[in-house]
């Protein structure tokens, strides 16, 4: 599973990878978490606000930090999906 | 090493002035007064829907919708450049285009309410109106240039025009009259707040306790408590630094320098002070004070205006990330408007308006 943090690097966006690979770590998945700061590739997600969050290539978020929850729940049914292929 | 005593008695003298700078204002309520605008930044940020005010900025949007939206809604999205920047990327190249974006990366630092708010309560009422206008009507302007210029790149855009997504709307759990309503009690505090009547203060916070009480649940008061919490936490440290800067900028700076280059409304101050903006980076809001402790030094009003519209748009630092997001050609002229809207706008303020 690949995980992009999309965000030039304010206080929301470090929070953000902080929670996932909180997340991550509770859940016990695996996964490669990649913090993407570039303007033009954050841009080309089609995100306006960040921090976003986009696992395997889907937006799953933007313009804010999900809640815990939902985040997990999120991580869970993508490892699921890729488990089942 | 020799230490000089005088040399440490003069640099005792400008730490002095730098932290007598912060007393005075802590004392006379100047930073104070922001106190009610942090509550309505934070209310901003958990109450207005962020994608009510995005779905104007998509590739198919009605342009004259998408400009107005674009030159007025850093009051709701921007607080610091790191929301700017993104939103003006992705405007830019998915969504309504180059004008709208300009438009959007011009007027955001200037029209959120913090900056108004600290504006006109430490610079005065007219120059705190004339900068969130100049910043509105101006964004406007350079934008339409901008589209104008580059308009068949912007007419292939528009045939091709790439996908947003865009974030969901949340479901309403209050009626919108009710939401309207306390934003204005809000506001109405603020106001009366700032004008020292307290009886009217008094009675709209008894108001507001019984709108909270009667609408809102416990959650989103825990919300936006955090919202304006977090947000003073990032704020409020780097204005005292701000602060700090221009109480020591006032000891160091002789009166004589600024009234040489930057007294008068004339045209040589009121563009030499564009450039200083264009060029110098400020941080959140610490631009207020500065550009106030420059006003004591013998600064005048129309400079103080243009180094309040080309400082916190531009800085070298976001030059470059903007170059790398739309080119060196582009950002260029954008740079190149920019002062000489500033100057213009200066001038016109300095000479017509006082």
């Amino acid at each position: 599973m690949k995980i992009e943090v999309l965000g030039p690097g304010c206080a929301n966006c470090r929070k953000l990878e902080q929670d996932v690979n909180t997340a991550l770590g509770e859940l016990g998945i695996e996964a490669e978490v990649v913090k993407v700061t570039d303007l033009n590739k954050i841009s080309s997600y089609g995100i306006l606000m960040t921090p976003g969050l986009v696992i395997n290539t889907k937006v799953y978020s933007s313009g804010k930090i999900p809640v815990m929850a939902t985040l997990k729940k999120w991580l869970q049914e993508e490892d699921r999906k890729q488990t089942r292929e | 090493m020799q230490i000089d005593i005088k040399t440490f008695m003069n640099l005792l003298d400008i730490l002095n002035s730098g932290i007598g700078a912060l007393l005075e204002y802590l004392s006379a309520h100047v930073l104070t007064c922001l106190i009610p605008a942090f509550f309505i930044a934070g209310a901003i940020a958990v109450f207005v829907s962020q994608a009510s005010v995005i779905k104007y900025f998509g590739a198919r949007a009605n342009k004259i919708l998408a400009y107005s939206v674009a030159s007025v809604s850093g009051a709701i999205l921007a607080v610091c450049s790191c929301t700017i920047l993104p939103l003006f990327a992705g405007i830019h190249k998915r969504g309504a285009g180059l004008g709208p974006g300009i438009a959007f990366l011009y007027s955001g630092p200037a029209i959120n309410i913090l900056a108004i708010v600290y504006s006109a309560r430490l610079l005065g009422f007219d120059l705190g109106l004339a900068r969130a206008m100049g910043a509105v009507v101006f964004s406007i302007i350079i934008g339409l240039i901008m589209a104008f210029i580059w308009r068949k790149e912007e007419f292939q855009k528009a045939n091709n025009p790439g996908e947003l997504v865009l974030p969901q709307e949340e479901e309403k759990t209050k009626p919108q009259g009710v939401t309207l309503f306390y934003f204005v009690i809000l506001v109405g505090i603020l106001v009366f707040g700032a004008a020292q009547k307290w009886v009217i203060t008094v009675i709209l916070l008894a108001v507001l306790g019984l709108i909270l009480y009667q609408w809102f649940k416990k959650e989103e008061l825990g919300y936006w408590i955090y919202q304006t919490w977090d947000l003073f936490k990032k704020i409020f440290p780097i204005l005292l630094a701000g602060v700090f800067v221009a109480g020591i900028i006032k000891a160091l700076l002789p009166q004589q320098v600024v009234e040489t280059w930057l007294g008068g409304n004339g045209f040589r101050p009121t563009f030499i002070a564009s450039i200083f903006g264009a060029l110098m980076y400020f941080s959140t809001l610490t631009e207020v004070p500065i550009i106030r402790a420059l006003m004591d030094l013998g600064m005048g009003k129309g400079p103080a205006l243009t180094l309040l519209l080309a400082g916190p748009a531009l800085s070298l630092p976001n030059m470059i990330v903007i170059a790398r997001v739309m080119g060196i050609k582009k950002t260029g002229a954008y740079v190149c408007l920019v002062v000489v809207m500033a100057t213009i706008t200066g001038l016109i303020f300095g000479n017509l308006f006082l």
